[in-house]
């Protein structure tokens, strides 16, 4: 029996057991119910694992205010290759993780009506559960990748098995979009990896990097970093840390490739593409509505509660660090692109009667946000530098994924419920569910608001600081982004009023709108707990994330230190009239009023 | 030198040299003829020849390991047999020891299905081991005639087994169409190869590099005169090329490949699209590296000492004797010595340019075909055969990155010929297990069509998440081994880098894309859709359900720890152009 104490086998174990299961309940002849209790357990000791790294007391316990990887561990995977297995949790990450088996665990409990072949279910959406978590643990792109891919098959026949009517189109949809990401994604990663060498970095950050045994001691790391160093040909890599230390501080990814654009200009928009369309971003979304107005319950929790967020961690992880000269001249684009998705996804969700797909639009466009936040560049300030309004805009929008996670997963669950009752989801053809269903209602209309981001609960910290911040950068973009709240308010109190107020039910199967169950209870109410609880106390979540997204920042604003006075000059001496202007433009307001304290 | 002394040391060359590293192919032609000749006698009808075929096949396997095992698989350097006609190294050691094995668990399929039984089973043995022998030698030819020889020896025989369904229109109909077809790019080839061997005045392949190194095509090309020689060494260049098309089925040479994958049964298309095409991509790495690069690298010289190591000297003073007879007939290219010292790369840049060219051309052609093509099937097994279409684009695409890499980085250019080692091995498994299930299904319910696949997930649970994981694994996603192949290739793509190559990469990933729309439409068939109504009950049985689970497992253990496999790829290509 290994030591659970070890990071390498915490993590391992937290990551595959799911998996583990699931293998046990293929081959296992059970009957019944049988499965779905072996699937809750599981997901539920997942659950208390992640648990146990915040209030443990044990080795792996994840210290809140380091900015660090913690629990990072590396080993050998397939040497001929240079690919390792490498994990480790840091404050952009592990809220992540403790999201995923917190909703997993609901998620599964969603799943009690299913009846439609259940083992088959258990095994896939234990697979899942896997596949979600390696993403968010995973330090190897390679590894990441893998685990990245793994999550599709088992939602495709999640989707397409156990969906509503247009199941299998919905399905095929999901895997085609997220598949030509991934292959862009795979382009990006090989011709990152053939540009990178560890030769060009110092011993400190081989070791700090994870290249490097940091737990070996001090001899064998010399050898290694000997080895490395010396070594005749260039040392490539699949390590995303020394990847990202890599783009930051030498000139190997900006060698020039096709359309006079760098190569790390090139990695960027195919990254940029893979991860936005799981965001997704407009006019990338096209597959969200379907895939998730098709997918059961649960699976709609999952999609929109952690697969969404992997598009984001995805670009807070990967793009910005690893590409930061591409991040800085498409930093206009991304935002304009959060913006963009902002909008389109909340008028399109104001047109919406199909109870559901309405919260699949209000997901496009809450994910703009996130988009939004994480890319708005704003560390030059006149000739100070200033990364807190930066600073603020990423956390916001770390804050908004975690919250948007809780959110909802929520509404997609208080669909589902009513669902369940009537099989409709015409949003005219409700109405005074209140006066059947108070309990619910209540849970309900909690939860909704949460989704408005209304102050007090958590929807509104991650909008406002993003919306703040956008300031500093561009007050156009945060004109429109402040509007887009108008918006929200709009379609989330017109269904509000048309499903939950009025005097009488209009849609048919009136008679089964009976008071939830305690096992809906018991999954609504830690949402809409949790949701409270952000929103009156943010700091119990940015005590944890806080520390490693400055971290990130601040190391692009030492990037942007040193390489921006450069572009500065040369986009000013160009005079022309392109896109950038706009941004030197704001850069200079922006300066007029430095805040010191960002919150 | 007298012609005793020379006749003296050919035979004590091929006594003590060559015959013991050619043993697997004397065990299989042992074993052939060994079921030929028993059923002469009365007693030998009494033998089921299954069990010859099975035993030789063993032994056959048995000598085909690498001394030491397969750790010490790159410790095989490169050795010339039979005076420079074939040649033994890590790559013909794996490519035997891969065919050899494919045979046997062939022989265990078709025993199973019932293909090949107690009556006509010796002929149907017969020309299995025939034909695998033709692809062995295919395997380790390095010389234009045992190109040829080795080509014919592995089609003639493939004709056949593509009718061995007596009786039935469609499996003659696809044998006939698969014999004309082939007896024409034959002919074809074999022009191309009279064209090459007349105008450089030899045929063995490291020879043929030298002469085309002392040729000086660059300068040649330049100087813009008298390009007359330059067209005729493009022409047969497309002319061999025609040949090696159609064994890998690469567009536009594939028109047999659906016709005779439908008509011929599921077995021997397992066959043809796995041992087939394994042996013909080993043949094109053999002629596209041999014809590229001088051997040894660099280094002119040196080379030729190595090449010839295990020859006497006399040998190498006779060919070269009658290579300078050929030359000075021929008169078309000046006669120049043998032996050179000369920097190698350089010299022979164009002819790797149009190498690269033309394979890149057929590869992304073939797989973008291959792959559109199959999307409007309706029959299993033509489904497969484009899908063999498309991953024969895939393969070639490392054969074009390990050209280009030949140029720059000859460590870099094994690693791209092991890309296509280890997918080949992944290949094996993958379309054994999807033909398998094919055929244990056709016993099963009757039919290869993808409609009457609905729902079987029902009913033989087990098989239907094998072939859905296979299917999975051919898209190239993981966690199945489909993709450590894949991703391997890719590999090798960006690291030639350049325009072609990265378009290729391109043109492959989006191919990628598109291909996981057919296949998962089978895979939705067999999962998703209901069930038919008058089916019964189906079953495959235990032992051929332990076949598929042997075989398919594999696509998924070396998907999550492919590490031994790249091992093995690596060292088969280690020491290939050394």
């Amino acid at each position: 029996m290994f030591d659970l104490s070890t990071p390498a086998a915490f993590l391992s174990v937290l990551v595959f057991l799911p998996a583990v299961v699931a293998l046990f309940i293929a081959v296992a002849p059970l009957r019944g119910d049988q499965a779905k209790w072996i699937s809750l357990a599981t997901t539920a000791v997942v659950f208390i694992m992640s648990l146990a790294m915040i209030f443990g007391r044990s080795q792996v316990r994840f210290a809140p205010g380091v900015a660090e990887m913690q629990n990072l561990f590396s080993l050998d995977w397939i040497p001929s290759f240079g690919i390792r297995y490498m994990m480790g949790t840091d404050g952009v990450s592990f809220p992540l993780v403790v999201l995923t088996a917190f909703i997993c665990l609901l998620a599964m409990g969603t799943s009690w009506p299913i009846t439609k072949h259940e083992k088959a279910y258990c095994v896939l959406f234990l697979l899942l559960e896997t596949g979600m978590l390696g993403v968010f643990c995973a330090l190897d792109f390679f590894l990441f990748y893998v685990f990245w891919e793994v999550m599709l098959l088992p939602m495709y026949f999640l989707i397409g098995i156990w969906g509503g009517p247009r199941k299998e189109y919905a399905a095929i949809k999901f895997f085609l979009y997220t598949l030509l990401g991934s292959v862009f994604m795979l382009i990006a990663i090989l011709m990152l990896y053939f540009s990178s060498d560890l030769r060009k970095m110092p011993p400190a950050d081989l070791v700090s990097t994870g290249v490097v045994n940091s737990a070996a001691d001090v001899g064998t790391q010399q050898q290694a970093t000997q080895a490395i160093i010396s070594a005749q040909t260039p040392q490539h890599t699949f390590n995303i840390l020394a990847l990202q230390w890599i783009g930051q501080h030498t000139d190997l990814f900006k060698k020039s490739m096709l359309g006079g654009k760098s190569l790390e200009w090139w990695a960027f928009i195919l990254l940029f593409i893979g991860f936005a369309i799981k965001v997704p971003s407009v006019p990338l979304h096209t597959w969200l509505p379907d895939a998730h107005v098709e997918a059961p319950t649960p699976i709609s929790m999952i999609l929109a509660g952690i697969l969404l967020k992997m598009g984001g961690y995805g670009i807070i992880r990967i793009c910005y660090p690893i590409c930061p000269e591409a991040g800085y001249d498409l930093a206009y684009f991304v935002c304009g692109v959060g913006v963009l998705s902002m909008v389109y996804g909340a008028f399109a969700a104001l047109a919406q009667t199909d109870f559901k797909r309405m919260v699949a639009y209000s997901s496009v466009s809450h994910m703009g946000y996130v988009v939004l936040g994480l890319g708005v560049w704003s560390a030059v300030a006149g000739n100070s530098y200033n990364p807190d309004y930066w600073k603020m805009g990423m956390n916001g929008a770390m804050f908004q994924m975690i919250a948007h996670g809780i959110s909802s997963a929520g509404m997609f669950f208080i669909v589902g419920v009513i669902y369940d009752r009537v099989h409709h989801r015409n949003l005219n053809e409700f109405g005074g569910l209140f006066a059947k269903m108070p309990v619910y209602s209540g849970l309900a209309v909690g939860i909704f608001f949460a989704g408005l981001g209304l102050p007090g609960l958590c929807g509104f910290i991650g909008e406002v600081l993003v919306i703040l911040s956008v300031w500093s950068y561009s007050q156009v973009l945060a004109v429109i982004a402040a509007a887009v709240v108008i918006l929200t308010a709009g379609y989330i109190l017109w269904a509000i009023q048309r499903v939950y107020l009025g005097s009488e039910y209009k849609g048919p199967h009136g008679e089964a709108l009976t008071p939830i169950t305690a096992r809906e209870f018991s999954i609504a109410a830690p949402l809409l707990a949790l949701a409270i609880l952000f929103g009156v106390y943010p700091k119990a979540l940015l005590d944890y994330m806080q520390p490693s997204v400055d971290r990130t920042v601040t190391q692009l604003a030492d990037w942007s230190r040193i390489h921006e006075p450069a572009k500065l000059k040369s986009q000013a001496t160009a005079a022309t009239t392109n896109d950038q202007a706009p941004m030197t433009n704001s850069i200079s307001i922006s300066g007029l009023s430095p805040i010191a304290d960002s919150r | 030198m007298t012609f005793q002394s020379l006749v003296d040391n050919l035979i004590s060359d091929t006594l003590q040299v060559s015959l013991p590293l050619f043993r697997p192919e004397l065990a299989i032609c042992a074993t052939i003829v060994v079921m030929l000749l028993v059923r002469v006698f009365n007693f030998g009808a009494k033998f089921d020849p299954f069990w010859f075929a099975l035993v030789g096949t063993g032994v056959a396997w048995f000598y085909s390991l690498p001394a030491g095992g397969l750790n010490h698989l790159g410790d095989i350097g490169r050795h010339e047999i039979f005076t420079g006609m074939l040649v033994y190294d890590s790559l013909t050691v794996f490519f035997r020891m891969f065919l050899v094995s494919f045979a046997f668990w062939f022989i265990l399929l078709v025993r199973m299905t019932g293909l090949a039984d107690r009556q006509d089973g010796q002929d149907f043995y017969t020309l299995l081991l025939g034909a695998t022998l033709g692809m062995c030698i295919m395997a380790s030819a390095n010389h234009l005639m045992t190109i040829f020889l080795g080509v014919e020896m592995a089609s003639v025989p493939s004709y056949v087994l593509a009718g061995t369904l007596k009786g039935r229109r469609r499996a003659s109909e696809a044998a006939l169409k698969y014999a004309v077809f082939g007896a024409g790019a034959a002919g074809v080839m074999l022009y191309g190869i009279s064209l090459l061997a007349g105008l450089l005045g030899t045929a063995h392949l490291p020879s043929i590099a030298m002469k085309l190194a002392a040729m000086d095509i660059p300068a040649r090309i330049a100087s813009g005169g008298n390009s007359g020689a330059l067209m005729v060494l493009a022409l047969a260049g497309l002319m061999i090329m025609v040949g090696l098309a159609f064994k890998l089925s690469a567009v536009p040479f594939h028109f047999w490949c659906p016709d005779v994958f439908e008509g011929a049964s599921a077995e021997v298309d397992a066959f043809l699209s796995v041992a087939s095409k394994a042996a013909a991509m080993a043949l094109l790495v053999r002629v596209a590296l041999g014809v590229t690069a001088v051997v040894g690298g660099g280094n002119g010289e040196k080379s030729v000492a190595k090449s010839h190591e295990l020859m006497p000297a006399q040998v190498v003073a006779f060919s070269h004797a009658v290579e300078g007879k050929v030359v000075a007939a021929s008169g078309n290219v000046p006669a120049t010595p043998v032996v050179m010292t000369m920097n190698s790369t350089a010299p022979l840049d164009p002819v790797r340019g149009f190498v690269v060219k033309l394979l890149a051309i057929v590869a992304a052609v073939t797989c973008t075909f291959g792959n559109l093509a199959a999307y409007g099937q309706t029959n299993m097994k033509r489904l497969l055969a484009y899908s063999t279409i498309a991953h024969a684009g895939y393969m070639i695409m490392a054969v074009a990155a390990a050209v280009q890499l030949m140029g720059t980085d000859i460590g870099a250019a094994h690693e791209a010929v092991a890309a296509l080692v280890l997918y080949l091995t992944v290949y094996v498994f993958m379309n054994l297990g999807a033909f398998a299930i094919v055929a244990f299904l056709r016993g099963a319910i009757a039919s290869e069509e993808i409609a009457d696949y609905a729902g079987l997930i029902r009913s033989c649970p087990m098989t239907s998440v094998a072939l859905v994981a296979i299917l999975v694994s051919l898209v190239g996603i993981p966690p199945m081994a489909g993709f450590i192949g894949k991703f391997a290739i890719f590999r090798a793509l960006v690291d030639a880098g350049g325009p072609w190559m990265m378009g290729l990469f391109v043109i492959a990933g989006v191919n990628t894309v598109v291909s996981l729309i057919y296949y998962l439409r089978v895979a939705k068939v067999v999962c998703m859709d209901p069930e038919p109504e008058n089916r019964g009950p189906v079953s495959i049985g235990v032992l051929p359900a332990t076949y598929i689970l042997i075989v398919a497992l594999p696509v998924l253990i070396y998907g999550i720890v492919p590490d031994r496999l790249t091992e093995i790829a690596h060292q088969a290509a280690a020491q290939l152009m050394m």
